[in-house]
């Protein structure tokens, strides 16, 4: 079954927390996972890896460079999930 | 009529006799290299976890390095180099395609008429000769088996490269592989996905180089269009975090033991990140002693985890007996794991 949107947003809050300390209702729609939660290249591809495995869905990376804001990330995996 | 011919018979069990390592000369801080790069102290140190690298004097080749380790491992395993039968060099900063830096090396050492032959399987490039050893041993083909993983990675960089030159140090670490009545070195679990060979690379093909200088033989390649290595970072970073644990756990579980069971964890000193990551990952034990050379000698590849061997041992903070996890993985990309008991 399909996560839905909001699902997709709880589950990176917490992944996001558990990488870097971020409290998850810091993590928002709109914030820029480099600019305004600080998260660099290599955090992201923890990020990245763990959602992977999480959602069951693959994020090529070269795809990663897309994914600047969390609303970007969460519109991905919803229709990789497809 | 069916032939048979005579096969050797194959010893019990083999053994990491002794290890042995030399660090290039030079201290090298982030200070002195940030210029070209445009960066910190502060940056190299949050993004990989290194204060110094050590660099090798210019005058310093890349076999004296290579003897230098050997010499240490042969003392600390009580042998001569009349007991080698094999030299196995483990490298990708050799530049001639032929001899075999181990060919030179077995004669600098006098271990001539040792089998002797070089390994490409760059940051894996150790643990892959530690499989190799142990086999050899085992199987009867030799009685021990120097293992030599040296680099002088100075030679490969680009000062102005962002990805991966300021990581990288000049060393060497050596391991003595001989028969053992007590198994002490576990099966090694090992691979490669060449199809992210692009991830960790050579800029530029040899071959491509003499094409590029047109009719005639070209009398020098310009420093602009040396070869030297790169990476994609974030990328080979994912590679290790996804698929790394998994050749691990794989290890331990082939020598048949648990990862509670592990005393020292010896990844190859990629990054701090990394390790870091591995150990959040794997779960290990509180108590485990990691390997964290890194810190003051920089990435030296295939040389990266018999230098962490060694320095763990000669530091007190690891003791022999003690069962160790040690995992190479890099260009390729390669990867090799194997559990073994500290000489």
């Amino acid at each position: 079954m399909a996560y839905t949107e909001q699902e997709i947003l709880t589950g990176l809050a917490e992944i996001v927390n558990e990488e870097t300390g971020l409290p998850t209702d810091s993590v928002e729609l709109e914030k820029s996972f480099t600019d305004d939660l600080d998260i660099d290249s290599l955090s992201m591809m923890t990020i990245v890896t763990q959602a992977e495995d999480k959602f069951g869905v693959t994020i090529p990376d070269d795809e990663v460079k897309n994914l600047v804001t969390v609303g970007d990330a969460v519109r991905f995996i919803t229709g990789a999930q497809a | 009529m069916t032939i048979q011919l005579n096969q050797i018979q194959p010893v019990a069990g083999t053994r990491i006799l002794g290890v042995g390592g030399f660090r290039g000369e030079q201290v090298v801080d982030n200070e002195a290299i940030i210029g070209p790069i445009q960066s910190s102290d502060e940056w190299i140190r949050q993004r990989t976890g290194i204060a110094t690298r050590r660099r090798a004097n210019p005058e310093t080749s890349i076999l004296d390095m290579a003897v230098a380790a050997a010499g240490e491992s042969l003392e600390a395993a009580g042998l001569t180099a009349d007991d080698i039968d094999v030299v196995l060099v483990s490298t990708v900063t050799y530049f001639e395609q032929t001899p075999s830096l181990a060919a030179r090396l077995a004669d600098a050492i006098g271990a001539t008429p040792a089998a002797a032959f070089d390994v490409s399987a760059a940051c894996a490039g150790y643990c892959y000769g530690i499989g190799q050893a142990d086999a050899l041993v085992r199987s009867g083909q030799a009685r021990n088996v120097l293992v030599v993983g040296v680099e002088r990675m100075s030679d490969f960089i680009d000062p102005t490269d962002r990805s991966i030159s300021f990581l990288l140090g000049d060393g060497a670490g050596a391991a003595v592989v001989g028969a053992s009545d007590t198994p002490g070195i576990g099966p090694t679990v090992w691979g490669s996905d060449g199809s992210m060979a692009g991830h960790i690379s050579q800029t530029t093909p040899w071959l491509e180089l003499r094409q590029d200088q047109g009719e005639g033989v070209p009398a020098r390649i310009a420093a602009d269009t040396w070869p030297t290595l790169r990476q994609e970072g974030p990328s080979v970073f994912k590679w290790v975090i996804s698929s790394i644990p998994e050749v691990a756990r794989r290890a331990v579980a082939a020598a048949g033991l648990e990862l509670a069971d592990i005393d020292v964890f010896i990844p190859h000193q990629a990054n701090m990140r990394i390790i870091d990551q591995l150990v959040k990952m794997l779960d290990l034990r509180e108590d485990v002693v990691v390997g964290r050379d890194i810190a003051d000698t920089g990435n030296t590849s295939a040389a990266s985890i018999p230098l962490a061997t060694e320095r763990l041992l000669r530091e007190g903070q690891a003791r022999s007996g003690q069962v160790a996890l040690q995992i190479g993985f890099g260009a390729g990309l390669a990867y090799a794991a194997q559990v073994v008991v500290l000489p």
